[in-house]
C-alpha cells in the first residue's frame, strides 16, 4: 500500500512517519500533486499556524488537490483544522471540506489543552476496537465545533469535535503518532478504511 | 477529562543513561531507549530527557539517540540540555523530538524564547526554571542550580509566558533529591499565575507527594528520576493510587 504525507512544511512529520514505519509502512513525504494523488492513503498532518500553513498550500495549488482526492484522506491536528471551512486562527479561510468552523478555546482552562484526553462518542471504522473512553494525547488551542460530521467528541473548556468525518475524508484532532496503542490502532484503522 | 500526566526523567550522558537506574529486567543498564519503552509500557504520559554531556562533540550522540527514541517510542517526548539556539532546536525537532526545553540560555538571553516559539510554535517550547528560596525570595538559579540570577521566579514564569513558552518545568532546588515533597506552594503561585501547564519538578519521594503536586500545587503534570529509576514508586501503582483519591489519569485499559 502506498502511503502518502503532504509536506507542506508543518512541523514535525518525522513522528508520523516513525508511527507509520512502526506499523510496517513505509510512507512517502511529498508536494507533488500526481504524487498524492496517486496513491492509496493520504496523511495531512500538521502542527503549526493556520494562516501561514493555508498559504504554503494555496502557493502550490495544493488546497485544490487535496480537496479533489477520492482515496481515504487523514487530517491530524492542524490537518483537521484546516480541513474545516474556516478558523478563527488569523481570521483564516480553510480548506472546506468540512462545513466546520475552528475556535479559540476560552481561556477558562489552560490553553494549549496539553495532555492526554478521552475520546467520546466515537464511532465508525476509524475507531474499531477502540475501548469507550479511550485516552489520546492532545496539543492545541484551536478546535472544531461539533457538527454532523462529529465522529468522536472530547471535553476541554467545552465539547469539540475530536475526530470528523465526511464521505473519504477523515480526520483527528490528537495526535495518533503520539497517543501509544491507541493512537497507532487508530493510525492502523485508517490504513484499513475500504 | 484532561488528565494530569507523570513524567519520568532520564539523565543522558554521551547517549547513555547515568548512574541511578536500577531496573534488574534491562538488558542494557545504560539503554535509555529500552528504559524509555518500559516507561511508556508502564502508562508513562511523557519523557524527559535532560543531557548533561559536557563536550560539543559528544552531543553530537544526543541526536542520534533522538532519532532512536522516536522511532521506538510512542509517547512524546522533550529533550533538554545544553540547547542554546535555533539550529540546536531544529536538530532536535528534525531528529523527531516532540518538545525542547531550556533554561539557562533562556535566563541569559530571554529573546530565545520569543525567537524559537515564533520559529517552531509555543507547543514544543519548554522553559525549566530552577529556583531557590534565598532570604525570604524564590530566586531563579542556572547552571544546573548552582548560580543565582537577580531573577525572581514568580515574575520569570510570567515573563516566559509572554514571551510565547508553551509549558514550564518548574524545579524546586531546595527540594530536589529530598524526597520530602514537590515545592507546592511555590508550585501552586506558579501556576495559579500563569495560563500555560505547569510540570512539577524535585523532592517526590512517594505516592502521596504526588498527590499533594497536584491538589495542593496545582500542577498540571508532576516529574521525577530516582524514585521511578530504582522502582521505588511504579507508574501503575502510583496512578491507580492517584484515581482513588479522584484525580483525573491516564490507565490504559
Amino acid at each position: 500500500m502506498s502511503v502518502v504525507i503532504v509536506d507542506y512544511n508543518a512541523g514535525n512529520v518525522q513522528s508520523v512517519t516513525y508511527a507509520l514505519e512502526r506499523l510496517g509502512v513505509s510512507p512517502v513525504l511529498s508536494a507533488d500533486p500526481e504524487v498524492i494523488r496517486s496513491a492509496d492513503r493520504v496523511i495531512f498532518p500538521g502542527v503549526g499556524e493556520a494562516s501561514t500553513a493555508m498559504r504554503f498550500l494555496k502557493e502550490r495549488k495544493l488546497d485544490e488537490v487535496i480537496k479533489d482526492l477520492k482515496q481515504p484522506v487523514f487530517g491530524v491536528c492542524l490537518g483537521l483544522q484546516l480541513m474545516c471551512a474556516h478558523s478563527e486562527e488569523n481570521n483564516t479561510d480553510c480548506l472546506g471540506i468540512f462545513d466546520v468552523q475552528v475556535k479559540k478555546f476560552e481561556p477558562t482552562l489552560k490553553v494549549p489543552q496539553m495532555g492526554w484526553n478521552n475520546l467520546e462518542h466515537t464511532t465508525g471504522p476509524l475507531f474499531k476496537g477502540i475501548e469507550a473512553d479511550s485516552y489520546v494525547y492532545y496539543v492545541h488551542s484551536y478546535y472544531a465545533e461539533t457538527s454532523e460530521y462529529t465522529i468522536a467528541t472530547t471535553d476541554y473548556v467545552n465539547t469539540f469535535s475530536a475526530a470528523l468525518n465526511k464521505d473519504n475524508f477523515y480526520a483527528l484532532q490528537a495526535h495518533p503518532e503520539k497517543s501509544g496503542k491507541v493512537g497507532e490502532r487508530i493510525l492502523q484503522n485508517f490504513l484499513d478504511i475500504k | 477529562m484532561l488528565t494530569k500526566r507523570i513524567i519520568p526523567c532520564l539523565d543522558i550522558k554521551n547517549g547513555r543513561t547515568v548512574k541511578g537506574v536500577n531496573f534488574v529486567d534491562l538488558r542494557d543498564a545504560g539503554d535509555p531507549v529500552e528504559l524509555a519503552a518500559i516507561y511508556a509500557a508502564e502508562g508513562a504520559d511523557e519523557l524527559v530527557f535532560l543531557d548533561i554531556t559536557a563536550t560539543v562533540e559528544k552531543r553530537k550522540t544526543l541526536i542520534e539517540l533522538v532519532k532512536r527514541v522516536a522511532a521506538e517510542i510512542n509517547i512524546p517526548f522533550t529533550v533538554g540540555g545544553g540547547i542554546s539556539s535555533i539550529a540546536d532546536v531544529s536538530a532536535l525537532l528534525n531528529a523527531g523530538a516532540d518538545k525542547i526545553s531550556i533554561n539557562s540560555s533562556a535566563v541569559m538571553r530571554p529573546e530565545l524564547v520569543s525567537e524559537l516559539a515564533g520559529e517552531f510554535g509555543s507547543q514544543c517550547v519548554v522553559v525549566a526554571i530552577d529556583s531557590r528560596f534565598v532570604e525570604g525570595e524564590h530566586i531563579v538559579h542556572v547552571s544546573g542550580g548552582r548560580i543565582a540570577t537577580e531573577r525572581r521566579t514568580l515574575l520569570w514564569a510570567k515573563e516566559v509566558e509572554e514571551r510565547g513558552a508553551g509549558e514550564i518545568l518548574l524545579t524546586s532546588m531546595d527540594h530536589d533529591g529530598t524526597k520530602a515533597g514537590f515545592a507546592n506552594e511555590l508550585t501552586a503561585k506558579v501556576s495559579g499565575s500563569v495560563s500555560i501547564p505547569v510540570i512539577a519538578s524535585g523532592g517526590a519521594g512517594n505516592q502521596e507527594h504526588f498527590l499533594d503536586s497536584f491538589t495542593i500545587g496545582l500542577a498540571d503534570a508532576a516529574l521525577a528520576a530516582s524514585i521511578f529509576h530504582f522502582k521505588e514508586v511504579s507508574i501503575p501503582d502510583l496512578k491507580n493510587y492517584l484515581k482513588g483519591y479522584n484525580i483525573p489519569v491516564r490507565i490504559e485499559k
